[in-house]
């Protein structure tokens, strides 16, 4: 799958972009258009978000938002409101951007963003994600991993849901009695080892620690954060390129 | 089979089971656990690559399985794994390869592959700054990491010479300015291992390195003060170090060492830099101010022989001062010194020799090695290589030849037990024996006489020594001895006599003293070996007179 900036048909604006390559091409364009008035909302709005965000400076933020514009293919007019990246389009971006390809991965990962849980990730959720997606401490990483993991919201991972995550994970043989024991085998494993009251579910605590004992656990039921590549790849172009006449 | 999630899963289960433990070890391998492991390394997926050196890091412990893992390719792989740019990996696969180049193929493997190049540059972090970014942190535990590996290397010495020209050494010597001790032990650990290459003694000395390593003989690590101590022991051998050694001030904490005499790899390196250190005299004085030698003198008992060594060793350089002699003494020191050459190791014996013969040049000392049979015990040595002793034979023995008669007749005594031996007459003739005892005739003390006369009697069967002996003047005054009241200074003479005898010069000059007539009445005594000594000596000289007198018919 070639990773690339979603042009997934459905702005009302320039041509869909399918590559990096074509980027360029649009930015000039829009800075251009961009009055003084815009730039300046832009700042100010930077500014606000800073506050609230741990991992990015006032520049980075200004350069999120604009990729923000850019992901949500409208000009960025003022005034205009910019309600944020639906579900369609979020899952576009993780899985062109950042190579992720687990439905329910991605989907907890939207949940997560999604703070406010209105189905759309405003500009603000964006990059308050963004801050733990890519930059985060591993507190904060743990946090928004066992948030994707636990499908159903209730502050704790179970074993059905644990089962429905890594039941794409081992290749079934077709002649097994019961093709789903080796799953259920891997989630009896992982349970003895993570869950530590005994309760026969993962609680945040339950999850926290067996993490903190073991740092490959963070992504126990599934790849819910980027490879340092595709992070490397990210930011370049958001903070680099595009300060770039 | 499974993705990367179930593999990650499936391998943080195993670190669960005892990976220490061998029955464990050898039951991942024996399901082929251990072809998975290094096939995962193949991949691309870094938390499988992780997983897996989680657990080849702890199941390499064992002797068996590093082996497999060799013969089995995976060594190869974890060196690639050090070019990865994560830097959590680059750590594990040098931690691994640490556990698995603790053997000979496997250490000349890593350098076949370009490992030791690669190790090398995971040492290139500053370790010492003051506060540390999370990143500037992950390389710190890199070189750290690679620290170990590059220890583990550095046995062989192909290795120690491919670490230095990659460059190693001027790495090494910004990590000893780290403080932490799980950084400075296996940094310190290579250097000492290498130091037994003259490059590296010089690099250490030359890059400023043995401040650190003075430095570091106060720490609280026994480890840590112990591979220091190593690595002052071998470059000691130089004299710009001992000077080194004494300006930095580490001439007291290597004494201060010395109490901990339960660590006993400690105290061998502990004793070996003092050892080698004290070859340069002004750090024996500064040795002194913290009463080193005292503290040597008590390490000679109950101590293992590595450590004896050494001990033994210091004690000859120390002995080099008269004031130590003196105090090795009032220590107690001289008896288990000659105790020690009855031992059977000869790095050992070499030192004390060399101690023994460094005290003996007091006459005190002397005394008591001689109550002690010390004497006959070094020249007992003798039949160990010569070329080992000759220093010592030069020195104080034949000095000791020289002494008054107490001792004279003390080293003839022992002369005359060891020259029974054909290899130690040989020596002692080469070191001057003959003159020596020849100047010793002139004396009236029977007892020297007779120890005397039975030394030159059996140094006689060497070589020319009867004509040596008529050539230094030894004869004439030998002659008087039967003179003597004392019956065994007669046996001795008699003895002594006839073996000279057997020179016709000799013959000539004892005729001409008169030594006919006392023959002949010794001839009528009981003891028949000493009849046939005075008549075998008797008939040598008619011989030569009858061959004289014929010889006289023809002119």
């Amino acid at each position: 799958m070639q990773r690339g900036f979603p042009g997934n048909g459905m702005s009302t604006a320039p041509p869909a972009e399918d590559s990096y390559s074509s980027c360029p091409k649009l930015l000039p364009l829009k800075m251009s258009e961009m009055s003084a008035m815009n730039r300046k909302l832009t700042q100010t709005l930077a500014e606000s978000i800073s506050k609230h965000v741990d991992h990015f400076n006032k520049t980075e933020v200004e350069c999120l938002i604009r990729e923000f514009n850019v992901l949500m293919g409208e000009p960025a007019t003022p005034g205009r409101a910019v309600t944020g990246l639906d579900r369609g389009k979020f899952r576009s971006i993780l899985h062109n951007i950042f190579g992720m390809t687990d439905d329910m991965i991605m989907d907890g990962v939207f949940r997560s963003f999604d703070k406010d849980n209105d189905s759309f990730v405003s500009m603000k959720e964006w990059i308050e994600g963004l801050s733990v997606f890519l930059r985060g401490t591993l507190d904060e990483k743990i946090k928004y991993c066992f948030h994707v993991y636990d499908l159903n919201g209730d502050n704790y991972i179970s074993r059905e849901e644990m089962f429905h995550m890594l039941k794409n994970s081992l290749i079934r043989q077709p002649t097994e009695e019961d093709p789903d024991e080796g799953i259920k085998d891997l989630v009896e494993i992982t349970l003895k080892k993570m869950d530590h009251d005994h309760d026969g579910r993962l609680s945040f605590a339950d999850f926290e620690m067996a993490v903190r004992e073991e740092n490959l656990l963070l992504e126990a039921f599934g790849t819910c954060l980027p490879d340092t590549m595709s992070i490397e790849m990210f930011e370049q172009h958001v903070f680099q390129e595009q300060l770039e006449p | 089979g499974g993705d990367q999630t179930a593999t990650v899963l499936t391998l943080c289960a195993m670190m669960d089971f005892n990976l220490m433990q061998e029955t464990c070890q050898l039951a991942i391998r024996d399901v082929g656990g251990l072809e998975v492991l290094i096939n995962l390394l193949d991949t691309d997926e870094v938390k499988c690559k992780i997983g897996s050196l989680k657990i080849l890091r702890k199941i390499s412990h064992n002797v068996q399985i590093r082996r497999n893992i060799v013969d089995m390719g995976g060594l190869q792989s974890i060196v690639k794994i050090l070019d990865s740019p994560v830097k959590d990996l680059k750590a594990l696969a040098a931690e691994t390869i640490a556990n698995v180049a603790r053997f000979r193929r496997a250490r000349r493997t890593v350098r076949q592959y370009g490992g030791i190049k690669k190790l090398v540059k995971l040492l290139d972090c500053v370790p010492n700054l003051a506060s540390l970014t999370a990143n500037q942190e992950k390389d710190v535990e890199v070189a750290r990491c690679g620290a170990l590996a590059l220890w583990s290397c550095s046995k062989s010495t192909k290795n120690k010479e491919a670490i230095r020209k990659a460059g190693g050494i001027p790495l090494l010597g910004r990590l000893l300015k780290s403080p932490h001790e799980n950084m400075l032990i296996p940094v310190v650990g290579t250097l000492q291992e290498c130091a037994s290459e003259e490059s590296y003694r010089i690099a250490i000395q030359t890059e400023g390195m043995i401040n650190d390593l003075v430095k570091n003989l106060s720490s609280d690590n026994d480890e840590l003060q112990m591979h220091c101590a190593s690595a002052i022991f071998k470059c000691a051998e130089d004299k710009k170090t001992r000077d080194l050694v004494r300006k930095y001030k580490g001439l007291q904490p290597l004494v201060s060492l010395l109490a901990k005499a339960n660590n006993k790899q400690l105290l061998a390196a502990a004793t070996g830099a003092i050892w080698k250190c004290s070859i340069s005299i002004e750090n024996v004085a500064k040795f002194q101010e913290h009463k080193a030698l005292e503290t040597l003198v008590g390490l000679l008992t109950d101590q293992p022989e590595e450590v004896l060594v050494n001990v033994v060793g210091a004690l000859g350089e120390f002995a080099q001062i008269p004031d130590s002699k003196a105090t090795i003494r009032k220590c107690g020191g001289i008896k288990p010194l000659v105790n020690l050459l009855t031992g059977t190791n000869q790095a050992l014996l070499v030192n004390v020799t060399k101690a023994v013969g460094a005290c003996a040049t007091d006459k005190e000392n002397m005394a008591i090695i001689d109550q002690l049979d010390g004497v006959r015990l070094v020249w007992s040595l003798l039949k160990t290589p010569v070329q080992m002793f000759s220093p010592i034979l030069r020195g104080p023995f034949v000095h000791a030849l020289r002494m008054q008669r107490m001792q004279g007749k003390c080293i003839c005594a022992a002369i005359a037990k060891i020259a029974k031996d054909k290899e130690n007459l040989a020596v002692l003739t080469d070191h001057g024996v003959v003159p020596l005892l020849a100047k010793l005739t002139n004396t009236t003390d029977d007892r020297l006489r007779r120890h005397l006369a039975e030394a030159i009697s059996h140094c006689c069967i060497w070589g020319s020594n009867r004509a040596s002996f008529g050539e230094a003047g030894a004869v004439a005054p030998l002659v008087r001895y039967l003179k003597s009241k004392d019956s065994t200074v007669h046996q001795s003479t008699a003895m002594a006599l006839y073996q000279l005898s057997k020179d016709p010069h000799n013959c000539i000059t004892m005729h001409e003293k008169g030594v006919v007539k006392p023959l002949i009445h010794i001839m009528g005594s009981n003891d028949e070996m000493l009849q046939e000594a005075a008549a075998g000596c008797v008939r040598n000289i008619r011989l030569l007179a009858l061959a004289n007198r014929k010889a006289r018919l023809f002119y």
